[in-house]
């Protein structure tokens, strides 16, 4: 373990009692009390996830805009500043780079929020990508910390335990704001199906603001445990699980994040190639018949035993107390009620293809 | 007088006569979480030491379950089946299965208490 990277927080996690694990090339808080208890806090009530192994990247100068809507499936000229796009980067194949949050801050200031375990793959192709623009190319990811205050008890939390009035975010957008001379950015964002707040701000003051919110007794620490089934529950991707290099956004349900209308990204001609061929695999909902829990990599069958898919997350599902997962099938068992089988260890176990989110997404609008 | 034994992958036997009730240790629950899954054998089933009979499975992974030693599942607990969290509660109290013991001698290789103590820390 003595390779990975710690976050800032590393140390308070261990104080805490908390399982750590590497992830993302990190070692992480996988859970405090237990995944369950967790889950239920963010569900419920709120609760706070380090997520400083996210990385950040800054975008600046006269072509960035310009340059994000080249190398982002989004569309960012349409927004103001204050607006928050998800998407993903794509490779000329039309595989996805990495799925990623934009932060437009001005027309010629962008913020991109990027998967901890892409982070050197992303930067270096960001700016394998920026030749002939007029842009600056920042990493910020060492030297930035992120919180995320997820659940129905957020904003209330926000206000009460940080002293920060967040009450007018609007779901998907942000502020910057001055913390003792720093500049601190607080987005109505999540990755739960909550309603919640991510900060963006130095090493130091997250570490202040960690502990506040743990001292509080208002805001359960959450691992990346929980994270994983709030996520899962909702029906969000997640980077190799159900996307990856050789996965299209489409496949993956997420062309609603692919604006077709713009007038070039890259991976966009695959992308339209792919669109007026018909996809070959789809990402679905399933459930499994029984209590056995279909797990990551766990081979997906059809009726007649012959293998057409694979499991990308599964679990039995904490909101919903069933044995459910997201996997990606031949496009011709996509239907919903299909009938299909999931190889669990040594024995099959009927399943039948649902829909995506298992549970309703409960964000502010 | 039942005597209990450890195996290093974290299942006790606890031996009456010639069989053994066959569970996940305190330390075991403690590391899984919550248990939402164990997938039982069937009764008559043959099991062999250091092979897998089951699986149990918490929130975030599954565990392969080890047999201690070899012989035939005589019982299983299904009360695990419709509420598999009583592990959490006393994994001690619910064994999993009962399993008859061929050959006395392979209980020398699983370890004792304190030896078991001394491999959780």
């Amino acid at each position: 373990m003595e390779n990975e990277k710690r976050t800032c927080l590393y140390d308070k996690h261990v104080a805490l009692g908390a399982q750590m694990s590497p992830f993302g090339g990190f070692l992480m808080p996988i859970q405090y009390k237990g995944i369950v208890e967790e889950h239920n806090a963010v569900r419920n009530a709120c609760g706070v996830f380090d997520v400083s192994h996210m990385g950040e990247v800054s975008v600046t100068g006269a072509d960035a805009e310009k340059f994000v809507n080249h190398i982002f499936t989004n569309d960012v000229t349409g927004g103001t500043p204050g607006k928050c796009f998800y998407g993903m980067m794509l490779n000329p194949d039309g595989g996805v780079v990495d799925d990623l949050l934009v932060y437009k801050r001005d027309d010629d200031d962008f913020f991109l929020v990027i998967n901890a375990s892409n982070i050197d793959k992303d930067v270096a192709w960001i700016r394998s990508c920026a030749e002939g623009f007029d842009v600056m190319i920042d990493n910020m990811s060492d030297s930035l910390g992120e919180l995320a205050i997820q659940g129905p008890l957020s904003e209330q939390v926000m206000t009460q335990v940080l002293g920060l009035d967040c009450a007018e975010l609007s779901f998907y957008t942000f502020k910057t704001l001055d913390i003792n001379g720093e500049s601190v950015i607080v987005s109505r964002t999540g990755y739960t199906g909550e309603d919640g707040f991510e900060v963006y701000a130095s090493h130091a003051l997250i570490c202040r603001m960690w502990d506040e919110l743990i001292a509080s007794g208002k805001v359960e620490p959450c691992g990346l445990g929980c994270r994983d089934t709030l996520r899962f529950e909702v029906g969000l991707p997640l980077y190799g699980n159900e996307l990856g290099d050789d996965i299209s956004p489409l496949e993956a349900g997420l062309g609603v994040f692919v604006k077709l209308d713009k007038e070039e990204f890259i991976g966009k001609d695959a992308v339209v190639r792919l669109k007026a061929e018909g996809l070959r695999r789809k990402l679905v909902g399933i459930e499994l018949l029984d209590r056995a829990i279909p797990r990551h990599g766990y081979e997906v069958l059809n009726d007649d035993e012959e293998p057409i898919g694979v499991v990308t997350t599964g679990y039995h599902a904490i909101s919903v107390d069933k044995s459910i997962a997201l996997a990606m099938v031949d496009a011709c068992y996509a239907a919903v009620d299909t009938p299909l089988k999931v190889r669990i260890r040594r024995k099959t176990f009927p399943a039948k293809v649902v829909k995506k989110k298992f549970y309703k997404k409960n964000y502010k609008n | 007088m039942s005597k209990i034994y450890y195996s290093p992958s974290h299942e006790y036997i606890r031996v009456e006569g010639t069989s053994g009730f066959v569970g996940i240790t305190e330390y075991a629950q403690k590391q899984l979480g919550n248990v939402v899954y164990v997938d039982l054998p069937e009764v008559d089933d043959d099991v062999t030491a250091g092979e897998d009979f089951g699986a149990i499975e918490s929130v975030k992974a599954a565990s392969d379950l080890i047999s201690p030693v070899t012989g035939k599942v005589e019982e299983v607990n299904f009360a695990l089946v419709d509420e598999p969290g009583l592990i959490n509660k006393d994994p001690m109290a619910n064994w999993i299965i009962k399993v008859s013991i061929d050959d006395p001698a392979e209980l020398d290789d699983l370890l004792d208490e304190a030896a078991y103590q001394e491999l959780c820390h």
